[in-house]
């Protein structure tokens, strides 16, 4: 980990996600960057979100698709000249199918400083077991 | 036949004669148009948004999972500078990523601000992953409202 944690970050432009479907709102939107990682108890996913509120935020698993969508407050400096804009704001919107059954009542979302950590518990049913083959 | 030679160019020649306009306005647009594609940006991270009012100079910059004592902000002169390092915790024993996106790293970063700033008066704070750093203008660099006597 040492030598991830030295290195510079390079600037990455936000993505701008191809939207599901037409939406009735105005504005961009963007698709957030995530780490998944899977233990033999759960799935944990991390998303970068920044400026979105606990409220604004919907996490929806249904048929093994979680969708993520996250709205944003509009900004209150509306009567603030813009001088060197580098990156714009909007929704975050991504969908992930997952290929294990989620134990539904089990998921945990905590949102901080601007990264969500969505902890999806597997159900017992899809925790590995060890099988042991016997000899005869 | 003066048809046969009209359908053997490219259709485009010949469609409307406002073509050729809409293409120098669509060339136009992009010159003027802040698209993201033509954004400006000194290609170091954080990306900053800088604005303005009367009296402040705002910079924002997205900075998610950072904490404030993990920030240096310092403001010398005009400039300011951001640096610091962002850290991602190792996930626990034994997990498998399936997708590993998000970078960890240290940065800096120098920004020219335009007018004379009063380097007393900054304040920054973090909420919900994103800085806000409103920088005071200095008296000097305040507009003035002349009033006009008749």
């Amino acid at each position: 980990m040492a030598d991830q944690q030295s290195k510079d970050l390079k600037v990455r432009e936000k993505q701008e996600a191809a939207s599901p479907a037409e939406l009735t709102t105005p504005g961009l939107v963007f698709t957030p960057e995530v780490d998944i990682f899977e233990t033999e108890k759960e799935i944990t996913l991390l998303a970068d979100i920044p400026g979105v509120k606990a409220d604004d935020l919907t996490i929806d698993l249904r048929d093994n698709t979680l969708t993520l969508s996250a709205d944003i407050a509009p900004a209150d400096n509306t009567e603030e000249e813009e001088i060197l804009i580098e990156y714009e704001t909007g929704r975050y919107y991504r969908q992930f199918t997952l290929g294990e059954l989620i134990s539904q009542e089990n998921i945990d979302a905590k949102l901080s400083d601007g990264v969500l950590r969505l902890s999806l518990p597997k159900v017992d049913k899809a925790t590995p077991k060890k099988i042991s083959v016997k000899t005869g | 036949m003066i048809y046969r030679r009209f359908f053997n160019v490219p259709t485009y020649r010949i469609r409307s004669p406002w073509d050729e306009l809409n293409r120098m306005r669509q060339q136009l647009d992009r010159m003027f148009d802040d698209t993201p594609n033509q954004r400006v940006s000194a290609g170091v991270f954080p990306l900053i948004n800088l604005t303005e009012d009367k009296d402040h100079y705002y910079v924002r910059a997205e900075l998610p999972g950072l904490k404030g004592d993990e920030l240096d902000i310092q403001v010398t002169g005009k400039n300011l500078a951001i640096s610091g390092e962002r850290k991602i915790a190792a996930a626990e024993e034994g997990a498998r990523y399936h997708r590993r996106e998000r970078e960890a790293g240290s940065f800096s970063r120098m920004i020219g601000l335009p007018g004379e700033v009063d380097t007393e008066n900054v304040e920054a704070s973090l909420a919900n992953g994103i800085l806000t750093i409103a920088i005071s203008k200095a008296e000097i660099a305040k507009p003035k409202q002349i009033s006009v006597s008749s």
